[in-house]
């Protein structure tokens, strides 16, 4: 009796043990053999041919680098779960952000200082500028790289347009050609004519998007200080439009609470004529929205606001986890080099990286904005030509004139906070009809300027 | 009923020992210790340790990477300035109202009807009950497609048959909360039916009787017979529904964000956006002082409800 119970209570220590050393998990930042460990990110739900050509170039990569042990991790950016992996620590080592975050994360240290490891790299001098101040700290030094640039532009429904009677070759030019072309779509077809993201902070960056076409700026800096300008003539000449469209038209349909997923969803399955998101969004309408070529139009945002408007830029930074040590920082660097930066700078890089994501089904050819110089992009679309697979021609209202357009980064400070406060106006904007602009853009300033303040 | 301050029978005389701890040890201690070990390193790990931290926290500015700052009662102040906690605080109580005057009397209408059906009792019980099985995430994406604000809807194509709407449902300040306890309701009105059934079944069928001699109506026996009999389960599920429409959350979160322009923000739906909306990490140490002020004003409502009812619960 005595001795069963002893087994017992053994039994029970031992499982404990046990359940807390499993609870207790993490590890070093190196293997058994003593080599840097690497956590880098693999894009989730690849076909089985997309994960072979990413595990060919970790073996090339750790053959050129006997030391470094890469571990593949499933990882892409998602605003839900970002949060949560960065807080957590759960992040892998390499990870890749939107523009929007870079400043931001640089700003409160949640990110490693890679800036002495990028400054050697031999390109770190000839990124565009635009696209390198995303990464950059206030002092000018990379923390973070840019691998992939865009701009904003207008997506529309060929489809639609031809039902609605208007010329799909020839999409609106200016703004009032938007109204009146989502006014026809919305009275022939019952579909939106026009559609805006308003949830999850897409609002405020669609609004800060027009805002800027129109010639304004939502904040401005003066060294240290920054000042809120939400509430301006073009914010407002933004937001009327809009209200227009929305109450003199009816053009805009009945959901006024969308977010990215959502209004993509929508615009895949034919009941959005326009909308307003990024350049090289054809990509994720395929994959993820089976979206149908032929469907597929896209051209260049109007801008209407003489010298000052432009066309709000984003993109993608590669950035190293704040917690690791210099010897990963090191070997995430050159991994950076390796997969994402040398598929621009290297033919062989570029040609590989292009048949595998061809032969996945995902779209190559997607417009996109030069990370470096124009002269080296074009090399590149040159190298990579046979592989493309979107419909270049549906694309080209955008593309013939994406490079003349001025870009513009998004406002740098508290830049997602600043966004969540106009995602209220714009929908206040779109549900009801006697909302007034200028009270809601002057209530949103106040608190703009308070979170400005903070810093 | 015994008056409160009743003075407790007499306990049986027992000698009280104090154990020294080797006594304890000899007496099996270290065997109960050792089996309570993984209930108290399982709750310890997950569920006190993290409501501890939270507190922690609360007086703390941190984004969880770099290290955190004391900030004494900065937190606190910030919730309390801010002026969306009062919309939120509208929004919530808005809820609960329309919870209360549409989720607490459905359940047990449809109880007591369904008590007194004699046929296919057992079909209209999983009938009541599927909504719960569905997952929640399921059932509100499911409701969000029946809620397109667009004349062809599915509801809206039911109401324009009767010449109702097209109702904007979501997409309106006006209709939106009302829309979200609708679905709130027809998700969780399943349990509750359950209990109330539960319950009907330990009504004495006599009193029934006795009621229909007297000549008591339908609504007579209800409101003399089986509310008053209920009342224990009543006051358990009045407060289970007052505790649960105070964290109200998946529903504004899934269905329309909070909006439109803030109508469906709730007190729990500020807490995660001070914590997650921001995908930088957000201010974790506001929404850890509003959890907690959140969490205080429930224990008090509770306190404060179960004192003034006291004199007319069953237990």
């Amino acid at each position: 009796m005595r001795s069963s119970k002893s087994i017992a209570v053994l039994a029970v220590a031992t499982a404990t043990a046990a359940a807390l050393a499993a609870c207790s998990g993490g590890g070093g930042a190196e293997s058994a053999d003593g080599r840097t460990l690497v956590n880098v990110s693999l894009d989730p739900g690849l076909e089985q041919g997309a994960i072979d050509a990413f595990n060919t170039r970790v073996s090339q990569f750790e053959a050129a680098n006997p030391t470094i042990d890469l571990v593949p991790r499933e990882y892409k950016w998602d605003a839900t779960t970002f949060t949560t992996q960065l807080a957590g620590g759960t992040l892998p080592d390499v990870f890749t952000v939107p523009f929007t975050d870079g400043r931001g994360l640089i700003e409160r240290k949640q990110i490693a200082d890679i800036s002495g490891q990028v400054a050697e790299l031999p390109y770190a001098k000839s990124f565009n500028e635009k696209v390198a101040q995303a990464g950059s700290a206030a002092d000018g030094r990379m923390w973070a790289v840019p691998i992939a640039a865009h701009g904003q532009a207008l997506h529309y429904n060929r489809t639609l347009f031809t039902q609605a009677g208007l010329d799909p070759d020839k999409p609106p030019t200016t703004w009032e050609e938007i109204r009146s072309a989502a006014k026809q779509i919305s009275e022939r077809t019952g579909q939106a004519g026009y559609a805006m993201m308003t949830s999850g902070n897409t609002g405020g960056w669609i609004a800060t998007t027009m805002d800027y076409a129109f010639g304004g700026r939502t904040e401005k800096l003066d060294g240290d200080n920054a000042k809120s300008t939400v509430d301006t003539p073009e914010m407002v000449k933004a937001l009327q439009t809009v209200r227009a469209m929305r109450w003199d038209d009816n053009s805009m349909g009945s959901n006024f609470l969308y977010e990215w997923g959502t209004i993509n969803q929508d615009f895949a399955a034919g009941r959005i004529g326009m909308y307003v998101s990024g350049g090289g969004n054809y990509g994720s309408l395929v994959a993820q929205n089976a979206m149908k070529a032929d469907d597929y139009g896209v051209t260049a945002l109007p801008l209407s606001g003489g010298a000052n408007a432009g066309v709000l830029g984003g993109g993608t930074l590669a950035a190293v986890s704040a917690k690791a040590p210099d010897k990963v920082k090191a070997a995430a660097v050159k991994w950076i080099d390796f997969y994402y930066l040398e598929k621009l700078t290297n033919q062989d890089a570029a040609v590989a990286d292009a048949k595998s994501t061809a032969d996945s089904g995902q779209a190559v050819g997607s417009p996109e904005l030069p990370v470096f110089d124009k002269a080296s992009f074009d090399q590149r679309l040159g190298w990579i030509q046979q592989y493309v697979n979107v419909p270049l021609k549906q694309m080209a209202p955008y593309t013939d004139k994406m490079f003349d357009q001025p870009l513009v980064p998004e406002p740098t400070r508290s830049t997602q906070q600043v966004y969540a406060l106009l995602d209220p106006v714009v929908q206040s904007v779109l549900t009801d009809r006697n909302a007034d602009v200028t009270a809601l853009l002057n209530g949103a300033q106040t608190q703009a300027q308070a979170l400005l303040d903070k810093k | 009923m015994l008056p409160a301050a009743a003075p407790p029978p007499a306990a049986p005389a027992r000698r009280r020992t104090r154990r020294s701890p080797v006594s304890w040890v000899r007496g099996g201690g270290l065997g109960t210790l050792v089996f309570l070990l993984p209930m108290l390193v399982v709750f310890g790990l997950f569920s006190w340790s993290p409501i501890v931290q939270a507190v922690v926290m609360s007086f703390q500015e941190t984004n969880l990477v770099t290290a955190p700052t004391f900030v004494g009662l900065d937190n606190f102040r910030a919730v309390l300035d801010d002026p969306l906690l009062w919309t939120a605080v509208k929004n919530t109580l808005w809820f609960a109202v329309l919870a209360l005057l549409l989720g607490y009397p459905v359940p047990l209408l449809a109880a007591v009807l369904m008590s007194e059906v004699r046929r296919f009792k057992g079909l209209y019980s999983a009938l009541a009950y599927l909504p719960v099985v569905i997952p929640p995430v399921v059932a509100v994406l499911l409701w969000k497609f029946f809620y397109d604000a667009s004349p062809t809807g599915v509801f809206n194509t039911v109401l324009g048959a009767v010449g109702i709407g097209p109702v904007p449902w979501l997409q309106d300040a006006g209709t939106a909360m009302v829309s979200l306890v609708i679905e709130a309701t027809w998700a969780a009105a399943g349990g509750t039916i359950i209990i109330y059934l539960a319950a009907l079944t330990s009504v004495p069928p006599e009193l029934y009787e006795a009621a229909e001699i007297d000549g008591a109506s339908v609504w007579g026996k209800v409101w003399h017979v089986t509310i008053p009999q209920l009342r224990g389960v009543l006051l358990i599920t009045f407060i289970l529904q007052i505790v649960g429409t105070a964290q109200v959350f998946l529903e504004p979160f899934l269905f329309t964000g909070g909006g439109p322009a803030n109508a469906t923000t709730t007190v729990l739906l500020l807490i995660y956006d001070y914590a997650f909306a921001n995908s930088l990490g957000g201010d974790y140490g506001s929404a850890t002082a509003l959890s907690l002020m959140l969490a205080a004003v429930l224990a008090v409502l509770s306190a404060i409800y179960f004192r003034l009812t006291r004199s007319w619960s069953t237990s």
